[in-house]
């Protein structure tokens, strides 16, 4: 941890319609850390990620990020893809969304699209294969087996990501958001899906990519052995308001949080709806 | 340290058999029109007689040269690999290059099979008016099929009203030509430039639409272009169309009788017959087919068009991976319709005269049925289902009535044996072969 915010949330709100998904939420990410944000089903968890990486547009409020090189940026003002692309904050699904068709390998590549596709010059140096546009192909496939590497997955690079069993995909997914270059990473339950050994394996690798990688980390998840043993910080939601906020021991005693949440049935695997 | 090289493992016998018949299949769809059969003079009128022994005789040495001919590669490809593990200081970049690089797979051994029997057809039906017909017909649906495989199978956007691009390229080169004297080759990327720009038009308005509502747009923007071509009385001649439309020319000098000036029969000092001009628009859109295959399968390879894949696998993780998903669908469009507009202007130079009835919606639910109906994707499979949906029809020209009953078996039969098209596997973009270290 730096002591530096990253990411600050002010008075956030999103409605459809009737419903308020999200009620004046204010919350700082820190700067190389992993934030945790939990809540019961419905709490509104996957909606605040959709506010975040802009595939809502809040109703009230401001999101901004504080990236290193460009300032301020307000994530609020700009359209999906240029959150991934200028903001550097990159996401990944609950419903895993991997290129089903494509294999792992063009996965990774395909997330490296801008800078291969500035590389390329609008395609016109890749069809005539100049030696600039070779050079960048090759680094992003060199950049995707590097992350492959790293995540144990070099077994089934050419395998259509389709074709791979859940825990793999989560995996898969998160190898394809790291080859975004992503300041912030937004998880979307990483480890439903996954077994304890697998869980544990994924403890270690947010660890690592929070202290080796210098990548920021916000994390929805219900698995509190990941939870609770990786995040420096959390966040409770609970009908889109926080209820809690501080470490991980805080949070275990805090009467509000067990009243909501932790005095349900843990063992319970929930899956939880877009709210 | 790694190689990215294409997959390859030797094939087993059973594959080796099964490689062989696939090409002896093709062998046979070729040659039951081209071989099979032919015409008889007897005595002032014309007989069809059929030539099965010799059509066995095609078909089997098919079967067997394409054994030889693996067999061959294999021993070729053993020793390439060979010498180039031996330079383990290659560097990842360049491995990675290769592997951008067409690989030699099954698919394209049989694809460059079907480039030789194409070049080689008319050396044997020099003569023959009605087969070079067909075949430059069918060209020009696999040019069609192939720049629609663009929008519907790479990027994933069902468009039924591409014909619409078609009429486009064709009308222009039209206009250009009678009204102000254009050559074929000037008007070319004019007219493709324009029916590029009526893509990025049609796809503007429908970028947040998907599949059957996607569908319903692009077919009522192709009969929005056909009725104006109706209409538009002063532009396009209206139901009248446009005649007289001149034919391409090499260099200047045009197909015409002798003792014409320009003539090419003079200037080569070859005997005039009006089978030349046949066999050199064979040869055209034989050129311009092959190039958009070149250049579709190459975009493939290229960050673009990875681009479409992913946007036709998932948008929503398309957007959050950083890819505009608003260009990448409207360059699909674009360069879908610039290739359907060259095919255009062909078809108008070939025919010499166009009319909106060229340009009906049955043309795009042709062209969208040779896409789907060959595999979502694959360019060989573009060809096949052309040459199924184009010949058909024709082979049952002696029982008229029962053409499109025929036709439409067909697509069942394809659809009950092959659900995802007659080839439906997808050839990845990317293979990585790890190589063990090298000291």
């Amino acid at each position: 941890m730096t002591g530096k915010t990253l990411l600050s949330v002010q008075n956030l709100t999103m409605r459809f319609g009737g419903l308020t998904a999200i009620d004046n939420l204010s919350l700082n990410v820190p700067d190389q850390a992993i934030t945790g944000i939990i809540g019961p089903n419905g709490a509104g968890k996957t909606t605040f990620f959709n506010c975040l990486t802009g595939f809502y547009k809040p109703t009230e409020g401001a999101v901004t990020l504080n990236h290193p090189t460009k300032g301020p940026i307000r994530l609020a003002d700009l359209p999906s893809h240029k959150v991934a692309q200028a903001a550097q904050v990159v996401r990944t699904f609950q419903n895993i969304r991997l290129f089903a068709q494509m294999t792992v390998l063009e996965n990774l590549v395909v997330a490296q699209h801008n800078a291969l596709q500035k590389a390329s010059m609008f395609s016109i140096a890749g069809l005539l294969r100049l030696p600039g546009y070779r050079k960048a192909a090759g680094e992003a496939v060199e950049r995707a087996l590097s992350w492959l590497k790293r995540l144990n997955l070099m077994d089934i690079v050419n395998v259509p990501a389709g074709a791979l069993p859940y825990g793999t995909q989560r995996r898969v997914e998160i190898a394809r958001a790291l080859c975004v270059n992503p300041l912030l990473l937004c998880l979307d339950e990483p480890a439903a899906g996954l077994n304890p050994k697998e869980s544990a394996e994924l403890n270690t690798l947010l660890l690592h990519l929070v202290r080796e990688e210098g990548v920021s980390i916000l994390l929805i998840e219900h698995d509190m052995s990941v939870v609770m043993n990786v995040s420096d910080h959390i966040c409770v939601l609970n009908y889109g308001r926080k209820i809690a906020e501080g470490t991980p021991a805080e949070i275990r005693v805090d009467p509000n949080v067990i009243k909501a949440y932790l005095g349900e049935d843990e063992d319970d695997q929930p899956v939880e709806k877009a709210s | 340290m790694t190689a990215i090289v294409h997959a390859h493992h030797t094939p087993t016998l059973s594959e080796r058999l099964k490689d062989a018949s696939a090409a002896a299949f093709i062998a046979l769809i070729l040659g039951i029109p081209m071989i099979g059969m032919t015409t008889v003079d007897q005595g002032g009128f014309l007989a069809v007689m059929t030539r099965w022994p010799q059509l066995a005789l095609f078909v089997g040495l098919t079967f067997a040269g394409r054994i030889l001919f693996s067999l061959a590669l294999e021993t070729i490809k053993r020793r390439s690999q060979g010498r180039k593990s031996g330079k383990s200081a290659a560097s990842a970049a360049e491995a990675a290059n290769a592997a951008l690089k067409r690989g030699t797979k099954p698919e394209s051994v049989i694809g460059w099979l079907a480039v030789g029997i194409a070049v080689a057809l008319p050396i044997f039906f020099s003569e023959d008016r009605y087969i070079i017909d067909i075949a430059t017909s069918v060209l020009i649906y696999i040019m069609l099929g192939w720049g629609l495989n663009v929008v519907v199978g790479l990027a994933g956007l069902l468009d039924l009203g591409y014909v619409a691009f078609y009429a486009v390229g064709a009308y222009t080169y039209a206009l250009l030509s009678t009204q102000f004297g254009w050559g074929f080759w000037e008007a070319l990327p004019v007219a493709g430039g324009l029916a590029a720009l009526f893509g990025v038009l049609l796809g503007w308005p429908t970028l947040r639409l998907r599949g059957d509502y996607l569908a319903i747009v692009t077919l009522g923007f192709g009969e929005i272009i056909r009725l104006l071509l109706v209409n538009w009385t002063e532009l396009s001649g209206g139901p009248n169309g446009i005649t007289s439309i001149p034919r391409p020319s090499v260099f200047g000098y045009a197909f015409l009788p002798p003792d014409t000036e320009g003539s090419i029969a003079d200037l080569l000092g070859i005997e005039f017959s009006p089978m030349h001009r046949l066999l050199f628009l064979y040869y055209l859109i034989l050129l311009l087919a092959l190039l958009t295959n070149l250049f579709v399968t190459a975009m493939r390879r290229l960050p673009l068009g990875r681009a479409w894949e992913a946007v036709r696998e998932d948008e929503i993780a398309c957007k959050a991976m950083g890819i505009n998903v608003t260009t990448v669908k409207l360059s699909a469009f674009a360069i879908g319709a610039m290739l359907g507009g060259f095919a255009g202007v062909f078809f108008a130079a070939r025919q010499g005269f166009i009319s909106p009835e060229s340009f009906t919606f049955s043309e795009s639910a042709i062209i969208l049925a040779i896409v789907v109906l060959g595999g979502m994707g694959s360019q060989l499979g573009v060809v096949l289902a052309a040459l199924v949906l184009v010949m058909l029809p024709e082979l049952g020209r002696d029982f008229a009535e029962y053409r499109m009953l025929l036709f439409g078996f067909a697509m069942i039969v394809i659809m009950v044996w092959r659900p995802g098209g007659i080839l439906a596997n997808r050839t990845p973009t990317l293979i990585h072969v790890p190589t063990g270290d090298k000291a």
